[in-house]
């Protein structure tokens, strides 16, 4: 097991490979489909300090606005990822992002994104909303929350021994493909 | 990393002193025009978003306990069982994703379809209040968040069916079905050259597994399939969905289709898709399968994939206004 804390450097980002499980702590900036294509098509400077060196999360969380103002997070775990798969290259690219958190993995170009920029995609446990949101430890702040609504909205949050595992690194390495080559020739003996 | 858990979920002695209905609560049924059953509906969603069905957690435990343990496959089972435990504990959403909230209704002549309906709207809108529901309600194409998870204008969310049956009681069941699970769906319009899927049982198989293959870890693996087989584009989708109401463990009552269901949950266990696809031995938990009729010239096969956290229950409201929950 591998704990790493953000922001992280794109060193640390390429000692990773496919299977590594990581704990991770520090920031991580949520965002999934209106955010990323906001970011691609905008590129919004005021993004650029928050984003830099750090881990993006897909996910949209069941929130709650406690009676101080504060907010806690109450179910937060992974949005499917391959949505953003026209997007993530040029978010990664352009905000020097190190690591992307989702479920299902991302394609070819995200893939190449990764060997490029030095970054990894982390995969998390789909369906482990309150798990997940229960190593959140504060939300920090939240951006566009009116404009795109509180599944889509830019949170920060700080997380505490966030438990996720590399799937894509900046190798050019894809679990997904592996299991996917495997699944699709037991399929077809199947089939025969 | 984690401890194997044992998975006990909270007592129903729990359960019951956090409802919102009142203690001995009865709807009034003696007056089926005006029956309010809005707080019964809240306790329904209450229930079922934090607290999953004992059956699917069973086919859980069994999947985790079938895969070598502190193997990535186990460890991920494992965070799942974990997960609900949480979730029931602290009567919060089992997943963020808390999905397309689709209801339903059967119930005795006389009953007003057009109040039960808002009944269930209020209660959607209170639900989503108190987080149990995430707002997951938005214009196509603004991408606008209606903030209460009511579609204003055509009333698309939340999907209620209605149904008129002879019984003197009501029942009301709900699903929430996330969207990463939705988007895996499948229809296929046989014969399909590509999969090479003709029309007959066969066939069906050939496009069972395309969709299960193609899906991979996507909808949340390992999944609970409803397949129609038959109807037409709509029909077929709205039965596949239906299916998945059925207990994981209990049996197809056409024997035949029965055995069909066994083989096929059998063989995509092969796949080495596993949980959230990570490779494994659990891929499926189940499969549902209904055959429908068909017009001569249509022969579809609709799939509708329900990820691990199959969150759905029934409610019934006897005859004498009596709520009981399964």
């Amino acid at each position: 097991m591998i704990r790493l804390t953000t922001p992280i450097s794109e060193e640390q980002a390429r000692a990773l490979k496919v299977g590594d499980e990581v704990l991770l702590n520090g920031k991580l900036v949520l965002s999934r489909d209106i955010g990323h294509k906001y970011m691609k098509e905008q590129k919004p400077e005021w993004l650029k300090p928050i984003l830099k060196d750090m881990v993006i999360y897909h996910c949209g969380p069941v929130v709650k606005k406690n009676e101080d103002g504060s907010w806690s997070f109450v179910a937060a775990g992974p949005t499917t990822s391959i949505r953003e798969e026209p997007y993530e290259a040029d978010v990664m690219d352009t905000y020097q992002v190190r690591g992307v958190i989702g479920k299902g993995g991302m394609g070819k170009k995200t893939s190449d994104g990764l060997v490029k920029t030095g970054a990894v995609y982390f995969h998390a446990t789909g369906g482990a909303g309150s798990l997940l949101a229960a190593q959140v430890k504060r939300v920090v702040d939240v951006h566009m929350l009116e404009e795109f609504g509180s599944p889509e909205a830019f949170w920060v949050v700080e997380v505490e021994d966030f438990p996720v595992v590399v799937t894509m690194d900046s190798h050019g390495a894809s679990l997904h493909e592996i299991v996917l080559a495997l699944s699709q020739e037991r399929a077809k003996a199947l089939t025969r | 990393m984690a401890e194997c858990t044992i998975p006990t979920l909270t007592t129903m002695d729990v359960v019951e002193s956090k409802s919102v209905l009142p203690e001995s609560y009865r709807a009034d049924m003696s007056d089926l025009p005006s029956l309010d059953i809005t707080t019964a509906v809240l306790e329904l969603i209450r229930r079922t978003t934090s607290r999953l069905p004992q059956d699917v957690i069973d086919a859980l435990v069994k999947g985790r306990d079938a895969e070598e343990e502190g193997s990535r496959s186990f460890n991920t089972l494992n965070d799942m069982v974990r997960n609900i435990l949480l979730a029931d504990g602290h009567v919060t959403p089992l997943c963020q994703d808390t999905g397309t909230d689709i209801f339903w209704v059967r119930h005795p002549y006389g009953l007003s379809q057009r109040l039960i309906k808002h009944q269930i709207r209020e209660a959607i809108v209170e639900s989503t209040k108190r987080s149990w529901l995430r707002p997951n309600c938005v214009e196509s194409l603004s991408g606008k968040n209606s903030g209460n998870n009511l579609d204003p204008f055509h009333e698309g969310h939340p999907v209620v069916h209605f149904e008129e049956w002879e019984k003197p009681e009501i029942e009301v069941a709900i699903m929430l079905k996330g969207g990463g699970c939705e988007n895996v769906g499948a229809q296929y319009r046989l014969p399909d050259v590509a999969i090479g899927a003709g029309r007959d049982i066969g066939g069906v198989r050939k496009a069972i597994i395309d969709a299960v293959v193609k899906a991979q870890g996507q909808g949340c693996s390992p999944g609970i399939l409803g397949v129609a087989i038959g109807g037409d584009r709509v029909t077929g989708y709205e039965k596949s969905k239906e299916v998945i109401l059925r207990k994981l463990g209990t049996l197809n009552p056409d024997p035949k289709m029965d055995q069909f269901e066994k083989d096929i949950t059998h063989d995509l266990n092969t796949l080495g898709i596993g949980p959230m696809g990570y490779g494994g031995n659990t891929t499926v938990l189940g499969v549902f399968v209904e055959e429908m009729f068909r017009h001569p010239a249509s022969f579809f096969v609709s799939i509708s994939y329900m990820c691990w956290s199959s969150r759905r229950r029934v409610m019934t409201i006897g005859a004498s206004g009596e709520v009981s929950f399964d």
